[in-house]
């Protein structure tokens, strides 16, 4: 289902592969060792025996590659500026947290709040995310192949939301500007979100999204296309009458 | 009778009735509809939403003004005032960090927000509090380069919204405050208001120019204290155990909040009371939710103390602290510093006379003035208007803070002196009584004159 993705990040003349064994090796060895990779530093990871740790792979900022060989525990790549993230398995709440710029895809099935505040780069689901997928994102873009929970697109104020299966209840309440595109069933629209036009620029917007993400068995054509109404943007003040 | 004589008895008639206006004997006031809530019911009358303001608790409830302390006498003697040290450094956050905080003074900078406060205004707090050696923080807009220049000591706010959130400056700071609540609001998110949203607050906040802005009230990534220990994990691994993590709890369930807060891996709780100021909130959240600062902190004192974690984890409490007094009692109680916030901008001049003309304009006075949510401040410190702010002069407003916290404490190194201890943090309840019940019961102090505290003896955790 779907190729590989290629989000688009030049990775360095090959330094080899650092691996590091979480079973042997403590996590904040790892994190010191991702932070402190500069110009020279290795360019490829492999990290072994996540079991589950939280906070694998957090804070990077720079351009290298980490696979993640098993589960990881929260917030997994939280905060990730240029590096790509790879897990090849699932991940627990917050993935891609605060994401900056760069990608994190995740093989399996994402729990809680995926993306949550992402501001820039992608975060790929290739399985199924949970409740509040994309929370106050604020210009991540998130693509989900498999469906989401409820409230996903909550308080979503910048980015792209591409959910290849379905969307659980209050999709985009509250939402300010980002877009969500929906190919499967919506269970219930939030408060302030509704369906609007997929017009020549959105199917584009959509094309360039799947093709970034490597899904390549699903078209733009079958979304349906969400935003905000606007009216909760300003509150609502009467003038019955003079003093 | 000519037209002069018409006109003429017109006026004579409309002064007449103004003289009449206003209290003369034999009109009664209601306790209950007083003409402030006359007012206010005919507002909501008229618009059919709720009162949003700034500012913090304006009703009276008990306060440090009700605790006293007992000074030097026979049976103890005083330091001598400036011949005899009475220090006043702290340091915040050793529990994990590999960077504390060095404090020179037990008196911070609360959390404001740029956005909330003009540029100016915030470079002043910056000014100041670098001149007085102590901290200032990050508000509810993430951190601006002026503030971090200024600041000679930094903490970063992450509160429910994540505006402006990014690795770079979670390194940049001094410190990491992960905002759960605040005294004005628990339970409540930010609030401002479309005319406080201009162009750069808007690109600092990812949203559209214009909108009346409410953030999140819950973090959108971790809920309870186990998460919250999760979340602390992530952000130490994010800065590689550099930074001290504050918690910062509006004050509501003291004792319970902080023992979570300790557990969760917490270095510093920071504890805002219902008296703590606010940008803009709604009026029925400032007046009716949250507890008195005076009622908070002996429970959350409690908390370390059964924890063993006293002085391990330090105590920051806000909300309505004004004077020297007020941080001596509050650190008395068992506090390790005392953080101001309404009193910071006071100081810079908000509300000040010397802006009547412009608060009349605006149909306020000096000493009223809360209607900071609408951004027209004439002292230019609450706004974002560009020429209103410039009015603000950031170096003279720096001055300002440091001479009123040199003040502050000196007026608490003058209370120490007299109960005899050479460190702020040596005083202790046994050096307060107070002069009411309610006050007495809260901060576990005797009734002045008696040995009657309120209470004791009965499980009042909360």
């Amino acid at each position: 289902m779907g190729t590989r993705a290629r989000p688009g990040v030049r990775v360095g003349a090959g330094t080899g592969y650092v691996t590091v064994d979480l079973a042997e090796t403590p996590l904040r060895e790892l994190n010191a060792g991702l932070h402190a990779v500069d110009g020279d530093g290795p360019r490829r990871w492999r990290v072994l025996n996540p079991r589950g740790a939280h906070a694998v792979a957090a804070g990077i900022d720079a351009e290298i590659e980490v696979d993640v060989d098993g589960h990881v525990g929260y917030y997994c790549a939280g905060m990730n500026k240029r590096a790509v993230v790879r897990v090849h398995g699932n991940c627990g709440t917050g993935a891609a947290e605060n994401i900056m710029s760069g990608a994190v895809v995740v093989d399996g099935n994402a729990s809680q709040s995926a993306g949550a505040t992402g501001r820039g780069g992608m975060l790929v689901i290739r399985g199924n995310a949970a409740a509040r997928c994309g929370i106050s994102m604020k210009g991540v873009d998130i693509v989900v192949r498999g469906s989401v929970g409820h409230v996903s697109g909550f308080m979503a104020q910048k980015g792209r939301l591409v959910i290849c299966g379905d969307a659980g209840d209050a999709l985009g309440d509250s939402i300010y500007e980002a877009q969500i595109y929906v190919r499967g069933k919506v269970a219930g629209l939030g408060a302030d979100c509704i369906e609007k036009e997929l017009d020549d620029r959105c199917r584009g917007e959509l094309r360039e999204l799947l093709e970034r993400a490597g899904i390549d068995d699903c078209e733009p054509e079958d979304f349906r296309r969400y935003g905000s109404a606007r009216r909760l943007y300003n509150f609502q003040v009467d003038d019955a009458g003079p003093d | 009778m000519t037209e002069f004589d018409t006109l003429g008895k017109a006026r004579d008639e409309r002064e007449r009735r103004a003289s009449q206006r206003g209290w003369r004997p034999g009109l009664r006031e209601s306790a209950l509809f007083d003409r402030n809530v006359i007012h206010e019911i005919q507002r909501a009358a008229r618009e059919g939403i709720y009162d949003i303001r700034g500012f913090g608790a304006k009703r009276a409830v008990p306060h440090f003004d009700d605790l006293l302390f007992l000074g030097a006498s026979m049976s103890r003697y005083p330091l001598e005032g400036y011949r005899e040290r009475c220090d006043t450094d702290v340091v915040l956050g050793d529990r994990h960090a590999s960077r504390p905080l060095h404090l020179d003074i037990p008196i911070t900078i609360a959390g404001m927000s740029f956005g909330a406060l003009s540029g100016p205004a915030k470079e002043a707090l910056g000014r100041g509090a670098s001149q007085a050696g102590t901290s200032t923080t990050t508000g509810d807009g993430g951190m601006t380069a002026e503030e971090r220049e200024h600041s000679s000591v930094l903490v970063y706010q992450l509160l429910p919204s994540r505006y402006g959130m990014n690795p770079d400056d979670l390194r940049r700071a001094d410190a990491i405050e992960i905002v759960v609540g605040q005294g004005a609001k628990p339970g409540g998110g930010g609030v401002l208001l479309g005319q406080k949203i201009s162009d750069r607050v808007a690109e600092m906040r990812d949203l559209p120019k214009g909108i009346d802005q409410r953030s999140a009230c819950r973090h959108p990534d971790w809920t309870g204290p186990d998460d919250l220990e999760i979340k602390i994990h992530e952000l130490r691994e994010i800065t590689d155990w550099e930074k001290p993590i504050f918690v910062k709890i509006g004050a509501t369930r003291p004792y319970f909040d902080t023992a979570l807060a300790v557990k969760a891996g917490a270095d510093v709780v920071v504890l805002d009371g219902m008296q703590g100021g606010t940008a803009a909130t709604q009026e029925v959240f400032i007046e009716h939710v949250g507890i008195p600062t005076l009622a908070a902190v002996r429970p959350a004192v409690d908390a370390l103390q059964d924890l063993d974690m006293h002085r391990r984890v330090q105590l920051v409490v806000s909300g309505g602290i004004r004077s020297g007094a007020d941080v001596a009692k509050v650190l008395a109680l068992g506090a390790d510093a005392a953080s101001i916030g309404v009193a910071a901008i006071v100081a810079l001049g908000d509300n000040s006379p010397a802006h009547e003309e412009g608060y009349a304009e605006i149909a306020t006075s000096a000493g009223y003035y809360d209607d900071w949510h609408e951004g027209r401040d004439p002292a230019g410190i609450s706004t974002q208007d560009d020429d209103l702010a410039a009015r603000f002069d950031p170096e003279l407003g720096g001055r300002r803070l440091a001479n009123y916290l040199h003040t502050m404490v000196l007026e608490a190194q003058t209370i120490a002196r007299a109960c005899g201890k050479s460190h702020l943090h040596n005083l202790e309840p046994e050096d307060l009584v107070a002069v009411s019940v309610e006050a007495a019961a809260m901060a576990r102090v005797p009734l002045a004159g008696t040995s009657w505290i309120p209470g004791a003896g009965t499980a009042v955790n909360s």
